[in-house]
């Protein structure tokens, strides 16, 4: 019972903190997981409710789950699949390269925050401070369970209602954009030096003009770790500098 | 509907979506100490990292065609106004994401 009490008290408060960030992707994930809800139940061999949670629940990738409703559709070959999936969720190599250390110490949730690391937890996590007083795993564990929450949610809320809805949700997808931005300004604000930001920002610009939409996201991840491994010096000298 | 092989391409996927997300995890585990350089990367990947997703969340904007991007372009600069202004969150996220729907449903489209 002691013992109980003893987790609850860190557990309540950690989940409070956790949920006010979330709601953007909240709004965001209704939406887009609806999208993919109604795309995956239209298709004419009837993947219903069974299939969207199925996928919601265990692979939790916003634009590889839209991806595989192709996959399936063409029923593709298992390595095929594979290589696919590579090339779409690659970016996700970077997300685990710099959560290394918050991740450190998180215990038996370690492996679900892993699994968990989707575009918005990772730019939410690294962007706010975990609040004081809230212990850490738990408070990344909410942050990571809620949006996965939303997801299944919205994923499932999608594959209900199908077709059927008459609202016009064009353009909610920019709920996502917007909180890259606002991220991207608080980070931005935080920072004494703006070359990793720019870098990145920059780099993303130069290969999607370059390469194309669906091309562009390997070669910007490496020109941003060259630049940055190249700019390593004067950056850390700054930080320095300015009593890093 | 081959419901064996539908079954197994999701496991693939989601297998493989996992392995992207924890091979860093598994090459650099907690248990060691990190490398100086990877912790320099955890400190400058998250801002390069979050500009790369704005323009990623944007990536099939059609620039050629129709609105040219100025829905997304004025939406943006007014979520970057108000976000200095208000500091606040929810309702930079919230005004710059319904004047989108705004602009695209109503004036672009």
């Amino acid at each position: 019972m002691t013992q109980l009490n003893k987790h609850s008290k860190k557990i309540i408060p950690a989940l409070k903190a956790a949920f006010p960030l979330t709601i953007p992707v909240l709004t965001g994930y209704l939406f887009l997981g609806m999208g993919f809800g109604i795309l995956l139940g239209s298709q004419d061999k009837g993947y219903g409710l069974f299939w969207t949670l199925l996928m919601s629940l265990i692979i939790f990738a916003g634009s590889m789950q839209y991806a595989a409703v192709g996959i399936l559709a063409a029923q593709a070959s298992l390595v095929q699949t594979a290589i696919m999936t590579l090339l779409i969720n690659a970016r996700h190599l970077f997300y685990g390269l710099s959560m290394i250390e918050k991740y450190k110490d998180t215990g038996k949730k370690k492996l679900y925050l892993i699994f968990g690391l989707t575009d918005e937890t990772y730019s939410l996590l690294s962007s706010y401070k975990v609040p004081d007083g809230i212990e850490k795993g738990w408070f990344y564990f909410f942050v990571t369970l809620l949006n996965h929450c939303y997801w299944i949610a919205g994923c499932c809320i999608g594959n209900l209602i199908g077709t059927n809805v008459s609202f016009n949700s064009d353009g909610i997808e920019f709920v996502m954009t917007a909180l890259f931005v606002v991220l991207f300004i608080d980070q931005w604000m935080q920072a004494k030096n703006h070359l990793p930001a720019l870098t990145g920002l920059l780099a993303a610009v130069g290969c999607l003009l370059l390469f194309g939409a669906d091309n562009f996201i390997i070669p910007a991840m490496l020109i941003i770790l060259v630049l940055l491994s190249i700019f390593r010096k004067p950056i850390e000298s700054e930080k320095q500098s300015h009593g890093f | 509907m081959d419901s064996k092989h539908s079954i197994l391409i999701i496991c693939v996927i989601a297998a493989v979506t996992f392995l992207t997300r924890s091979l860093p995890f598994l090459i650099f585990p907690g248990s060691r100490k990190t490398p100086k350089y990877v912790l320099y990367l955890g400190k400058v990947l998250p801002p390069a990292i979050i500009g790369m997703l704005i323009v990623y969340s944007l990536k099939d904007t059609e620039v050629l065609l129709s609105s040219h991007g100025i829905p997304e372009l004025v939406c943006i600069a007014v979520i970057a106004v108000l976000h200095l202004w208000k500091k606040n969150v929810l309702v930079s996220i919230g005004a710059g994401t319904v004047l989108y729907m705004f602009l695209i449903q109503q004036v672009f489209y």
